[in-house]
């Protein structure tokens, strides 16, 4: 029997096993949502914009590992979508956008709604298609979701003419997927690991330095084996933490900019560094000429490019994380470095990720600390600012996609469409989103689906009423010229959540964090949004000012 | 700053809509240059080979080639400039001839570049010369002194000696 190009659409996706598709409808896309309005095993979730439907679709992805899929419409459907896909692609997350494309013969002649999706996305995605025959969709979507999901994943872009949507054909899913172009290199060269084997066996002060590469190759296991056999010292990036659990006495909290003095003493003293899919992104570097001058570079990466982009590489090795940690541990054994391991220690209790307790204050990094206290099994979903360097350096992360965040794009707005994605990949888990004011202001209208839906989700904002982290480097570097950050004209975001149908709570003292904390564990029937009014202009640090080497980090702290 | 160096990719690409715009990109987002680019069909069905020379630090150079091959719909790249390889581009030239004496002078300088007429009409020639770089680029410095009224070029074609692959 014949199938329109939408029905096999959406037949396609249910044979990918996509459970959600998180979209915004539009004229362009009209046939692809009737298709979808009585389908049973793929639910589809009504988001207020479409920026919320791809960060929903990759917070799906960053908690499953499965592929998060988003849909819209053409023209501003599509270019709404775009912050999404961009933030999806720096952190290299499995996704698929499908937007609507104009009638066929309307391409190319600035229809109505009519925008060159593929062109306006051709540098943030891993890949994209457009489709003009309905013929090509099955086949299509099987390529889409391989190329999203393996080697590096990233986003994939479907932009299907709506004439495409409507013809018929034939439903033929392909059985396998071979793309004569397209074939990652998973395995390690032999030679390579036995070098790095070597290596690790010479040093005297080695550190592994472990990124979101871990987590997406569902490397953790390895990653864990591999810091048991060796006893070397771990510090986890960003976008990698709980990749090792950050309560282990090896373990070194994340490195870089606001990471901690002793990641970022042991870079400047080691003699080798392995790099496990991270990237020497310069947020975690500093001044390269600084950096880890002293150590020969180990870089495991499923992507070739990477290496040695930032840092010239020793001993490069071109594979899945997976694989190459398998194949190492298999070489590795105990080091003999127990000066080493002291120093690390010693650093590691002198300090400390701390702060003072101001008289009167609620103190934003108080406030994680409970968070942890209430919520350590919780997956953790932070926006971009100051909020999200507490959250990273007070929560202590024991799991692998524990902790979601924008990473490389740093999109204000991420977190609570992302959350939402969490939690409905998750049912079981508790979602825990710390939001900051100005963060959470860009994507607040998504709490109507979340409130719809009746989610538990946990929304702790870190009210500074500032930009936080702009008005940090205001302060530092500009004089204290707050220009554009002042958020204080912002709404009474509890109220607000009554507004939308969430339970809103105030809290503007320090005795109120932990009650107001156990309350919103007992609310699981929707969405709790608790505004914590915290201290307006604490800084975050240990800072390692832009240019800097890692050596210089400025402590905060007299 | 480490010395530059010109490099020729031969890159084999899937002949779809789109490829050329994304190798194009590839080069234009990161601040690489194209120096020539040169795209056909190859003899296999559905695949396109695009012949594209650069330049850059080594460093630029390994980045152009990984870049390359991330490309989904890049079969396969190789940087010729690694073996001993030939090179050539082809160069159609209008020249202008004023006058029967000219006229024969162009002629025979044409016959030095192992031109060969391909147009004639009374007051210009259209001339066909293959070379690489070098012989191109004197043949270009000589005509103009008679003035050139046209130039096409192809972009530079190349490949591996011998049996090397
Ligand atoms: C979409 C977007 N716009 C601007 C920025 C620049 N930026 C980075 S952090 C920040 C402040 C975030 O403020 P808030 O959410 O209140 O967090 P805080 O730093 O105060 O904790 C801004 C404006 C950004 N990262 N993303
Ligand atoms: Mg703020």
């Amino acid at each position: 029997m014949e199938l329109s190009g939408a029905q096999i659409l959406v037949d396609s996706l249910k044979r990918e096993g996509v459970e959600y598709i998180f979209g915004v409808n539009g004229g362009a896309a009209m046939p692809i949502f009737d298709a979808l309005y009585d389908e049973t095993e793929i639910k589809l979730i009504p988001m207020r914009h479409e920026q919320g439907a791809s960060h929903a679709a990759d917070g799906y992805a960053r908690a499953t590992g499965k592929v998060g899929v988003a849909l819209a419409t053409s023209g501003p459907g599509a270019t709404n979508l775009v912050t999404g896909i961009a933030t999806a692609y720096m952190d290299s997350i499995p996704m698929v956008a499908i937007t609507g494309q104009v009638f066929t013969h309307y391409i190319g002649s600035d229809a109505f709604q009519e925008c060159d999706v593929i062109g306006v996305t051709r540098p943030i995605c891993k890949h994209s298609y457009l489709i003009k025959d309905c013929e090509e969709i099955a086949d299509v979507v099987a390529e889409a979701f391989h190329i999203a999901s393996t080697g590096k994943p990233g986003p994939v872009i479907i932009d299907i003419a709506k004439d495409a949507q409507i013809h018929k054909a034939l439903f033929q899913y392909p059985e396998t997927v071979d793309i004569r172009s397209y074939k990652p290199q998973v395995h390690g060269a032999p030679e390579q690991i036995t070098k790095a084997a070597a290596l690790i066996k010479e040093a005297k002060r080695p550190m592994l330095y472990a990124g979101g590469g871990v987590v997406l190759a569902n490397a953790t296991e390895e990653l864990r084996q591999l810091t048991n056999k060796t006893q070397i010292p771990i510090t986890v990036t960003l976008m990698g933490l709980g990749a090792y659990p950050e309560t282990h006495p090896l373990a070194m909290e994340m490195p870089g900019m606001h990471g901690s003095c002793c990641a970022n003493y042991a870079f400047t003293d080691a003699d080798l560094v392995i790099a496990i899919g991270a990237r020497f992104d310069d947020r975690v570097t500093g001044d390269l000429s600084k950096f880890a001058p002293n150590a020969k570079k180990i870089h495991i990466d499923i992507d070739a490019s990477c290496i040695g982009k930032n840092v010239p590489v020793d001993v490069p090795i071109v594979g899945d994380a997976k694989n190459v940690l398998t194949e190492l541990n298999k070489q590795v054994g105990t080091t003999d470095i127990d000066p080493w391991r002291n120093q690390i220690q010693e650093w590691k209790q002198k300090y400390p990720f701390e702060y003072e307790q101001k008289a009167d204050k609620v103190m934003p990094q108080y406030v994680i600390e409970q968070i942890y206290e209430h919520y350590s099994d919780a997956i953790v979903v932070a926006d971009v600012g100051q909020h999200q360097m507490w959250a990273a350096q007070y929560f202590k992360f024991t799991e692998p996609r524990q902790w979601l965040n924008s990473g490389g794009l740093g999109t204000m707005g991420f977190s609570l469409p992302a959350a939402i994605g969490a939690q409905l990949g998750c049912p079981e888990k508790t979602v825990v989103n710390i939001n900051g004011d100005g963060s959470y202001i860009m994507t607040i209208q998504e709490l109507v689906p979340a409130v719809t839906m009746k989610l538990p989700l946990k929304v702790f904002i870190i009210n500074n009423m500032y930009l936080g982290m702009v008005r940090q480097w205001q302060e530092l570097f500009l004089g204290k010229r707050y220009s554009a950050v002042d958020y204080h004209d912002n709404p009474d975001f509890a109220l607000l959540a009554q507004a939308f149908g969430a339970t809103g709570l105030r809290v503007e003292h320090t005795d109120d964090v932990a009650p107001a904390l156990l309350k919103a564990k007992g609310i699981t029937d929707g969405p709790v949004v608790i505004d914590f009014i915290v201290d307006e202009e604490e800084n975050v640090f240990p800072m390692v000012p832009a240019g800097a080497g890692l050596g210089d980090v400025i402590r905060g702290l007299s | 700053m480490n010395p530059e160096e010109r490099h020729i990719f031969s890159v084999l690409v899937e002949n779809r809509f789109g490829v050329l715009a994304r190798v194009a990109g590839l080069f234009s987002g990161r601040g690489f240059n194209i120096d020539s680019l040169n795209v056909a069909e190859t003899h296999e069905k559905g695949i396109s080979q695009i012949t594209l020379v650069t330049h850059g630090d080594a460093q630029i150079i390994e980045q152009i080639y990984h870049h390359l091959n991330r490309l989904i719909d890049v079969i396969e790249v190789t940087d010729l400039t690694a073996g001993t390889h030939v090179e050539r581009e082809l160069l159609l030239l209008k020249v202008d001839t004023p006058d029967s004496q000219t006229r024969a002078e162009i002629l025979q300088v044409a016959e030095v570049f192992r031109a060969r007429v391909i147009d004639t009409k009374p007051a210009s020639l259209v001339l066909e010369i293959t070379g690489d770089e070098g012989k191109l680029k004197a043949a270009i410095e000589l005509f103009d002194t008679y003035g050139i009224l046209e130039l096409a070029r192809t972009g530079k074609i190349a490949m591996l000696r011998g049996s090397e692959k």
